[in-house]
């Protein structure tokens, strides 16, 4: 009776992956990108669909990309910060929009305001795949070179801000 | 001293459950009932060694004994008691011993309430239980070990979690950790069956009791941690698709599927291969759960401290427990027989199906949770699952479940006739339908979705009130008075109905919230008024006050319609001085309807303060629902059968009349 055997096989298999997924950080996420430059993309904006937002436009300055989604729970904890970011204008926040709906995606910024200079919208998480995207929210600090200088994982929170992004970007600016 | 007593007694404890689960099984498979009788002896011992080891190490936190290493990173001088005390399982040390001193209870109580079982059974199921039990201890003895001492010791400590700071933490763990373990109870009936060969009505109609008891815990455990989330997180959600969450909405719906399957396993003698499958997969779901959280393979917002030699244990453990009990199933389901035929229309198909649309949603749960780790182990890349998929996923797979909870009660067993089914149900149906389609027009908002849960929601109220109504109806040809049809009706019949009606009022509270919930997101000066949903939220300011182990900023709204004072909303922003960590305490006025629910954000420029207000109607629905399911099981528990002498009793199959 062979289909007897199948729970066990299936779960010999999941055991598999289990194993193997003990050997990996789900944390650590290696980022190749960093020091390469930032893979181009054109996609419509979030607030205008018939324009469109590309890295190169900025090529010249240094900002920040902010992955995010209004789905995505850990992306509200810190837009307190990314707002507060905004206002101090130290470094543009262009925002991507990570396999969203627009009209959800649009009535989040609008009920808890928007940092963002430009969101492009990345319906079907291509671009993401391209960025190495494997949680939202993340954020990319990119040179004036195009170059990505440094990548995080999580909500940025204050302590990460000062300590980590700020100095970086005034490097950045600097150079 | 006291911690070292506790240590001690976790090795004597494992010593224990050595002997417990070897020597009677090793007693029931040669007849040796001296074996056999060494095994409630030593589940009793078990449970005195393990409470003394609990109650070491909740004395060491009431003490602050911070030289315990324990101790020292989950509590603090400032922490008040009743924290301190479910500090205990704040940490993955403590929630584990939890799990053991759960598991011992559970053990404990098999040996009290088995005097109705045969000798060897019983000596099996305890033996599976100290298997388990052993597997704990050791992990907890090898690699967790709560009563470490820390030299030289700290002078404070770090302080509990402050998002675990709350009332809930003292409920929602030992509930759910109820309910998980509890599944162990089934899971050992299930073993020492395959393994006496016994797979019969008798072995199913044991198991009912207990993996109800273990479900009534589970769906508590659950709503309470799903109403913690929704107050203390401050976001108005009540349930995230977290990767735990899903660890233990997963048991939940397999153990759903349970309990109906032994349904006809007893009363029909159906399904015995499926429903000892069905009771192996409800614990190692819960298995599964824990090395989830335990091992950090995901990231979750439950993730302790993670370690991956602590994860390696675990996938051995389960390799050991899940991997030897499919194995045996594999061997020994293929002999249990096919039991009672029933046709295509049939109550037994009718909760086939259930059954199977129930399994796939916890398979696709599973899925849905573990992909992220499927990906990455394959070099695919890194992603996350969010509730987009189980959106997705869910509805079409509850939405034929749902429908079916209402024509499975009425269908005859064996061989029903549809089109007799469809004359019964014919007002049910339309009432439900019609209901679905005007009901929304009138609150001024139909989406198919609402349409849907509204259906749905309707569909079993109508079909449970038709249900009791066919019950309960003068028959003509005796002259029963009511109360005499009423006591004729068994209490695990009534317990089914509550329990169907919690489904369908969960149902209309996650339509309802879904369909007409809305929220803003202002900046408020104290005097401004803020509008939603026809209420006017008036800001009073904030006033700062000192808790115990935190200061806190209270904000003040008056809620009125209309010129008419509602309700006084108090949403805090606390910072807990130990770990400087700002909470939110959401300010709710509890409503049947009209919820409303505010959280303080951030302070702006110039007494500002940036404020969300959410109107959520019938949002406590959803857990009056789950209450409602659970007091269901608690008096399909309460049924007489379950009550007799055991032994007396005639096979369900006779007494059972069909409905």
């Amino acid at each position: 009776m062979k289909r007897f055997l199948l729970p066990l096989l299936l779960f010999m298999l999941v055991v598999g992956f289990l194993f193997a997924g003990l050997n990996l950080d789900p944390r650590a996420v290696p980022s190749p990108l960093v020091g390469k430059p930032a893979p181009a993309f054109n996609l419509p904006q979030l607030a205008a669909a018939e324009q469109t937002f590309a890295p190169a436009q900025l090529l010249g300055q240094v900002w920040l990309l902010n992955v995010w989604a209004s789905w995505c729970v850990a992306c509200r904890e810190e837009h307190a910060v990314l707002l507060d970011l905004a206002q101090t204008a130290v470094v543009p926040i262009y925002g991507l929009n990570y396999k969203d709906q627009r009209p959800a995606a649009q009535q989040w910024l609008a009920q808890r305001g928007n940092p963002y200079v430009a969101t492009a919208v990345d319906a079907d998480g291509r671009t993401g795949i391209d960025y190495g995207v494997y949680g939202v929210p993340e954020t990319y600090v990119i040179d004036k070179a195009g170059i990505i200088a440094y990548k995080h994982i999580g909500p940025i929170t204050p302590a990460v801000l000062q300590d980590k992004i700020l100095p970086l970007v005034k490097q950045l600016q600097s150079r | 001293m006291i911690p070292e007593i506790g240590h001690f007694a976790l090795i004597l404890a494992l010593l224990v459950a050595l002997l417990l689960s070897s020597v009677p099984i090793i007693g029931a498979a040669s007849g040796n009932t001296v074996w056999m009788g060494l095994a409630k002896p030593a589940a009793r011992v078990q449970f005195m060694l393990i409470a003394l080891a609990f109650i070491c190490l909740a004395y060491a936190f009431a003490a602050k004994d911070y030289s315990v290493a324990y101790v020292a990173a989950n509590s603090n001088s400032k922490l008040p008691l009743q924290f301190r005390l479910a500090a205990v399982w704040g940490g993955h040390e403590g929630s584990l011993l939890l799990w053991a001193m759960i598991l011992s209870v559970w053990t404990l109580a098999v040996s009290v309430f088995s005097k109705h079982l045969p000798d060897d059974m019983r000596a099996r199921i305890l033996g599976v239980m100290g298997l388990i039990s052993v597997g704990f201890l050791l992990f907890m003895l090898l690699a967790s070990n709560p009563f470490e001492r820390l030299i030289p010791a700290a002078n404070d400590g770090r302080d509990l979690n402050p998002l675990l700071q709350d009332w809930g933490m003292i409920f929602h763990p030992p509930m759910l950790y109820m309910g998980y373990v509890g599944f162990s109870v089934a899971f050992a009936f299930a073993i020492s069956a395959l393994l006496g060969g016994q797979l019969d009505a008798a072995w199913a109609r044991w198991s009912r009791p207990w993996t109800l008891l273990a479900w009534i815990f589970l769906t508590l455990g659950i709503m309470a941690g799903s109403n913690w989330a929704y107050y203390e997180l401050g976001w108005g959600g009540w349930w995230f698709w977290d990767a735990v969450e899903n660890a233990s909405f997963m048991p939940w719906l397999v153990g759903t599927a349970l309990i109906h399957s032994l349904a006809v396993t007893e009363k029909r003698g159906s399904f015995k291969a499926w429903t000892v499958l069905l009771a192996i997969c409800a614990f190692s779901l819960s298995l599964l759960g824990t090395f989830l959280v335990r091992s950090g393979v995901l990231t979750s917002v439950h993730a302790f401290a993670t370690d991956p030699k602590r994860g390696l244990f675990i996938l051995v453990f389960l390799v050991v427990v899940i991997g030897g009990s499919l194995a045996l199933f594999a061997w020994r389901a293929p002999s249990v027989g096919r039991g009672g035929k029933f046709a295509l229309i049939s109550r037994e198909s009718f909760l086939l199906a259930n059954n199977v649309l129930l399994a796939v949603a916890a398979i696709s749960v599973l899925f849905g949770t573990l992909y992220p780790l499927f990906l990455d182990a394959l070099g695919l890349g890194k992603i996350s699952v969010g509730p987009p998929y189980f959106d997705t996923v869910f509805v079409p797979l509850m939405t034929p479940a749902l429908f079916l909870m209402g024509v499975g009660p009425v269908a005859r067993w064996k061989q029903a006739s549809l089109p007799e089914l469809a004359i019964r149900m014919r007002w049910a149906f339309a009432v439900s339908v019609s209901t679905a389609l005007l009901l929304p027009l009138l609150l001024g908002h139909w989406t198919p979705m609402i349409g849907l849960g509204l259906f749905l929601a309707l569909w079993i109220f109508a079909s449970s009130a038709q249900q009791v109504y066919q019950r309960l109806r003068p028959q003509p040809q005796t002259s029963q008075p009511l109360s005499a049809r009423m006591l004729a009706t068994t209490r695990s019949w009534w317990g089914m109905v509550l329990a169907h009606a919690g489904i369908a009022v969960f149902t209309l509270g996650i339509t309802i919230v879904k369909g007409f919930e809305s929220e803003i997101a202002v900046r408020m000066l104290p005097g401004d008024v803020a509008h939603l949903a026809g209420y006017d939220f008036r800001f009073d300011g904030v006033e700062q006050y000192q808790g115990s182990n935190y200061s806190a900023s209270r904000g003040l709204l008056h809620v009125s319609k209309n010129g008419i004072e509602r309700a006084v909303l108090a949403p805090e922003k606390r910072n807990y001085s130990v770990q400087n960590m700002p909470m939110t305490e959401a300010g709710i006025s509890p409503h049947i309807i009209h919820e409303l629910y505010a959280s303080l954000g951030e302070p702006l420029s110039a007494g500002a303060w940036s404020v969300r207000i959410y109107y959520k109607p019938m949002v406590e629905w959803i857990w009056a629902g789950a209450i409602m399911m659970a007091l269901g099981g608690l008096l399909a528990l309460s049924d007489r059968r379950y009550r007799m002498k055991r032994r007396d009793q005639k096979p369900a199959l006779q007494q059972e009349t069909a409905a």
